[in-house]
């Protein structure tokens, strides 16, 4: 199982690239989807390379994706560790 | 059209850790694709995860601009005020109840040309603010006209035949003014930036912190600069952090080096500080110190 | 409630009117005021910066007028009523922020010392020239209330009520005075603070959940908050909803700003205050309101040694324009002479409250100096003799 996973609110994204250029991993491409806005979200290609390091949900402009870490990682990171809600 | 796969989060109970610092009711929002205010916006939510700040004393004051409209995404007490004046208006808010923490969050027109005479008088006051001045070098809402911060020989709408005044070098004018923490970033720099603005709530007096952030629409598309994207990597290609860097020399151009970093951390009394000691020095015991507590404006 | 007495300056004091009102706002509560130097305004903050560290709060003197009209929305933002003081020049430059007050509906007091104009005019010498622009000088449809006070002790008195008003209906109020009123010294009462009634702030007590920042509960004015008290609100100058949310349709702007205007206008009758004198009976009445007030005193009492019959209604509150009060009037008598320290500001809205039925002499004056009693006379006797309309 991958270290992390990437989570996408397809109507959010503005298919800037930022994600896809500035993840480590390469895990992500931009679909030829569109969203209601006729925007190409981003889609996984290589969900196992995924670290959950979220530098795409650090990028986004739009909020549009973040990734977490799996709860099996191997670093032993918590799975409800959401990281300061108020 | 397409049947790729998209990977939509049904089923993960996991959520965007800055959520809680947003309006998401009035998401998405307006700014265009490839722009990085919202990028900035990111990094300061993170910067607020990781200072673990009081929201509920966090008050953020926004002036007029594409960048202006932080205000009414973040979910804080939040003010947008009036084009050049978001600072005084945070001047206010911060004498009135120094107990608050008061972000300013406005663009490089709104804060150094409107805004610029009361720029130059909180840094030498130095108010306790911090203030975030997101760089796009061009008046964005408005359609993109020149700002005292478009570099040399730019295309802009009020100068379609390129710009020949020479720029402000921002980071070099508030240190000049009396700023006791400059630092400047590009939005290619997330990272850097959360920790700057972490480290400015640890200061006491008037910090301030420039993102350089594409505006693909104008600024950008005007000069044939390419997208958000490319600009993002002309970011990761040109800048070079130069931490402690004499702020004169930072000045920035269309395509050269943007030197960022940490430029200036130094210490000396804020306003409110300075304000409390000439009284308590100049009446003694007749000094009464302020508490808003006391005096009821409500019943 | 009532005032809190460490503001109140009991006693009887021989103090100006730019002192008095100073010790008005401190005893309505005022603790923060922003302010820019502008004579004849000045000595208003000056004592204010004099004052407030031995009684509690905070003045700042900014870089323009700009900043002081808007730090001080900021105070009040903060929980601090607040209030600013200037003269002809400096109001124009705070226009665009009494319009943000107006329209993010911040309860504040913004004073203007009226001297000669246009532009520099005359620094150190009265008019009533800012009369209109108290008004219309912001741009876009909203409503203000205005103050003229003709005496010291009015400064006083009226500086309290500017800030109730403004705490009842969460909008500017404009303290007209003049130089005349601003440094004329006279004996001024100041009574004992359980004496002084002063306006709360509307505060919201609805859970956080609750609360809608622009949201009316039947009346018309909206129940606000502070910063820092964990409502997580948004202001803003752009036209908005009850969330307070920008909301840029035709809708929501004619909601909100028939709104911020109805909330003045259906309350007029309510706010105005005017001091009225022999009415009944009379052919002319004479409108005035500040300094001139007092020099038409003169020329009343003269017009009614020589049997003419004059009544005497004294504006206190120039804006909401007490339109009732004159429709009623004009159908009664003759005439209304209207001297003013301008040539014709407050006069054309006797004209259009009087619609006709009544005839309208203005006794102008550009400003520099006050009426002699024998110039409004002669104006009181020309409009004794006009033929009833």
């Amino acid at each position: 199982m991958a270290k992390g996973r990437v989570s996408i609110v397809v109507e959010h994204c503005k298919s800037c690239g930022f994600c896809v250029e500035f993840c480590p991993s390469h895990v992500l491409a931009l679909s030829s989807a569109f969203n209601s806005k006729g925007y190409h979200p981003p889609h996984v290609v290589h969900p196992e390379k995924c670290s959950g390091c979220d530098l795409c949900g650090m990028y986004c402009p739009d909020f549009a994706i973040f990734a977490t870490k799996n709860p099996n990682d191997k670093a032993g990171l918590k799975a409800d560790d959401k990281g300061g809600k108020k | 059209m397409s049947d790729s796969l998209i990977d939509i989060d049904t089923n993960n109970s996991a959520s965007n850790p800055v959520e809680p610092f947003l309006r998401t009711d009035r998401m998405p929002h307006i700014w265009c694709p490839g722009c990085g205010i919202g990028t900035t916006v990111n990094s300061f939510a993170r910067a607020l995860i990781d200072s673990k700040i009081d929201l509920g004393s966090l008050a953020l004051v926004s002036g007029i601009g594409c960048t202006g409209r932080v205000a009414g995404y973040v979910k804080l007490d939040s003010f947008h005020t009036t084009h050049g004046r978001a600072i005084p208006f945070a001047t206010g808010l911060k004498l009135a109840n120094p107990k608050l923490n008061v972000v300013v969050y406005s663009g490089d027109g709104d804060l150094s040309a409107i805004g610029g005479n009361h720029l130059i008088h909180a840094a030498r006051r130095n108010i306790d603010l911090k203030v975030i001045c997101v760089n796009n070098l061009i008046y964005a809402m408005t359609g993109g006209q020149t700002a005292p911060t478009t570099p040399d020989h730019s295309t802009t709408s009020t100068n379609p035949y390129g710009t020949f005044e020479p720029s402000f070098n921002l980071p070099h004018l508030v240190e000049a003014a009396g700023a006791v923490y400059v630092a400047r970033w590009t939005t290619f720099h997330v990272r850097q930036l959360s920790r700057s603005i972490s480290e400015a709530f640890q200061k006491k007096g008037f910090s301030f912190i420039e993102v350089i952030s594409p505006c693909p629409t104008l600024y950008q598309r005007r000069n044939k600069l390419g997208d958000g994207l490319d600009t993002m990597k002309y970011y990761k290609e040109k800048s070079k952090v130069r931490n402690g860097a004499p702020t004169n020399e930072v000045g920035l151009s269309m395509t050269g080096e943007i030197i960022v970093g940490k430029f200036v951390d130094r210490d000396r009394p804020d306003y409110g500080s300075m304000m409390r000691a000439q009284f308590a020095e100049s009446l003694g015991d007749k000094f009464v110190e302020q508490d808003e507590k006391e005096v009821p404006v409500c019943s | 409630m009532k005032a809190d007495p460490r503001g109140v300056l009991t006693g009887i004091h021989f103090i100006d009117g730019d002192h008095a009102c100073c010790e008005g706002a401190l005893a309505a509560g005022a603790r923060f005021a922003a302010g820019y130097p502008i004579t004849p305004s000045t000595e208003v903050v000056e004592r204010f910066a004099s004052r407030v560290p031995k009684v509690g709060g905070t003045f700042i003197q900014m870089e323009d007028e700009l900043a002081a009209s808007i730090t001080l929305q900021g105070a009040v933002w903060g929980g601090a009523k607040a209030f600013t003081v200037t003269s002809g020049p400096g109001f124009s430059l705070m226009m665009e922020h009494i319009g943000y007050a107006a329209m993010t509906e911040t309860p504040c007091v913004f004073v203007d010392v009226q001297r000669g104009g246009p532009s520099t005019g005359l620094p150190t010498l009265p008019a009533q020239a800012d009369m209109m622009q108290a008004r219309w000088g912001s741009h876009g449809d909203y409503e203000i209330i205005a103050l003229c006070p003709n005496s010291p002790q009015e400064c006083f008195d009226l500086t309290i009520k500017a800030f109730n008003l403004a705490e009842e209906f969460r909008v500017p109020v404009m303290f007209m005075m003049d130089e005349v009123v601003g440094h004329m010294t006279e004996k001024v009462v100041i009574p004992a603070a359980h004496e002084i009634e002063v306006v709360p702030r509307k505060h919201t007590h609805k859970s956080v959940e609750d609360y809608l920042p622009y949201a009316t509960n039947g009346d018309q004015v909206p129940e606000m908050a502070h910063a820092g008290e964990g409502y997580n609100f948004h202001v803003t100058g752009l036209t908005h909803d009850e969330h307070g949310y920008p909301n840029m349709t035709a809708p929501v702007q004619d909601k909100l700003v028939r709104r911020l205007q109805n909330k003045i206008r259906d309350a007029a009758d309510r706010i105005a205050m005017f001091e009225e004198e022999e009415l009944d009976g009379a052919d002319v009445v004479v409108v005035s309101y500040g300094i001139t007030s007092r020099v038409a005193q003169r020329a009343i009492e003269v017009a009614r040694e020589q049997g003419l019959r004059v009544g005497k209604l004294r504006l206190i509150t120039a804006w909401p324009f007490p339109e009732k009060k004159f429709r009623e009037l004009a159908a009664k008598v003759k005439a209304f002479v209207v001297p003013e320290l301008n040539l014709g500001q407050m006069v054309r809205e006797v004209e259009r409250a009087a619609a006709g039925r009544a005839k309208t002499f203005p006794v102008s004056h550009a400003g520099g100096g006050v009426h002699r009693p024998e110039d409004i006379l002669k104006v009181i006797v020309e409009a004794s003799r006009c033929q009833t309309v």
